[in-house]
């Protein structure tokens, strides 16, 4: 077989998507994400022609794509990278930051990029926070998805953005999806969704725009956009269960491509009905200290971290 | 004569047959062509394409995250 064509010019195409019978070249693929991006945003009611939206940057792929595709649409879109302090013997969140202020100066005249250095707000740094105690890496990944959860919101809220988007693709989701399904999380399972409301308690509203795509899909948009990223993995990733997830999948994928795709959607068409009736979100409070959502009285999780007692020494790499 | 081309993965760099294509290289790594795309004198090309008689191969892994 030689290579397929594109299916809108008949140029020599780049990329070949069997879960969609589509293959397209370089052109005309970044005009299909573009559209179809602006499609899911739509469909999904994520945010309006008006709001100011901040994008939470990485350095990699999946949020440079979002930050580059959201400005070629018009929005308003802001970025804000939160330096975890990750060294680990690879300089690897002071890598990531000189990719993303790099990215910035290019990504559109007017936007801005605001940079949270959480040694300099806390004193600690991500792996400080997560110490050497019982659960390794485990641990420390939960610390970082703690830690970014609740700093997005108070940046986004301080600065009075309506919405926060991420650059989570359709492999994360997956991912996320077959373990929870795994371990019939249904609390996590009711609130998987690619765009999660704002609350009365000061939830600034989320969303996924990039969820639609495979994660080969993000990727070759960043190349075919000449998008310069951080192609490293964290290093505290080696090893972890989402990857494994993503690999199961990507497995069954090879052999019936869109198995992906129907897992994931087939799930948002079935949450929508309400496939798990009874169970809802457990009831919110303010946290006593940050005022930011919490479901236990007293300090949330991140106020609980951050607290001073809790200062512990490094954790290491690998 | 059997051309072979140059080809980069990640921190690795050897040769292959410029008879094969993308997807033939990728699978006889033992790489899901899912996890993978190919990247020829700069240019994201399809797994389709065959290495060819010049010019080098840079594969990328597409999977991020933790």
């Amino acid at each position: 077989m030689g290579v397929h064509r594109c299916r809108k010019c008949a140029a020599d195409s780049v990329i070949n998507m069997p879960q969609h019978r589509l293959a397209l070249c370089a052109e005309h693929f970044m005009e299909w994400v573009e559209k179809s991006t602006l499609d899911f945003i739509e469909k999904h009611r994520m945010f309006e022609p008006e709001d100011r939206v901040l994008v939470a940057v990485s350095g990699g792929k999946d949020s440079l794509s979002l930050w580059r595709i959201l400005s070629k649409l018009g929005f308003h879109a802001d970025g804000l990278y939160i330096d975890l302090g990750i060294d680990a013997g690879c300089a690897y969140s002071k890598r990531s930051a000189e990719y993303v202020r790099k990215f910035a100066r290019t990504v559109s005249p007017g936007v801005e990029l605001h940079v949270l250095d959480l040694s300099s707000v806390y004193g600690r740094a991500v792996p400080e926070m997560a110490g050497r105690r019982a659960g390794g890496r485990k641990k420390l990944c939960s610390v970082c998805g703690l830690v970014k959860r609740h700093e997005m919101n108070r940046v986004a809220r301080e600065l009075g953005y309506q919405v926060i988007v991420t650059g989570h693709n359709l492999d994360d989701e997956a991912a996320v999806l077959f373990g929870n399904t795994l371990r019939w999380d249904v609390e996590y399972l009711v609130r998987q969704a690619p765009v999660l409301p704002a609350d009365d308690l000061g939830l600034v509203k989320r969303a996924k725009p990039l969820a639609r795509f495979y994660e080969r899909e993000t990727a070759a948009y960043a190349i075919v956009s000449n998008i310069d990223y951080i192609q490293d993995e964290c290093p505290f990733s080696k090893g972890a269960t989402s990857l494994r997830l993503k690999e199961v999948l990507n497995s069954m994928e090879n052999g019936s491509p869109g198995t992906k795709l129907q897992f994931y959607y087939s799930f948002l068409r079935a949450r929508q009905k309400g496939i798990f009736p009874g169970y809802d979100r457990p009831a919110l409070q303010a946290c006593e200290k940050c005022g930011q959502a919490t479901g236990i009285p007293g300090l949330c999780a991140f106020c609980r971290l951050t607290a001073p007692e809790k200062a512990t020494s490094p954790a290491n790499c690998g | 004569m059997r051309l072979m081309v140059k080809v980069f993965f990640r921190e690795s760099e050897f040769e292959s047959p410029g008879n094969i294509t993308i997807r033939e290289l990728i699978k006889g790594l033992g790489l899901n062509p899912q996890s993978v795309l190919a990247v020829k004198e700069g240019n994201l090309v399809s797994n389709e394409t065959r290495l060819g008689s010049e010019g080098e191969i840079k594969l990328i892994s597409v999977i991020s995250g933790g």
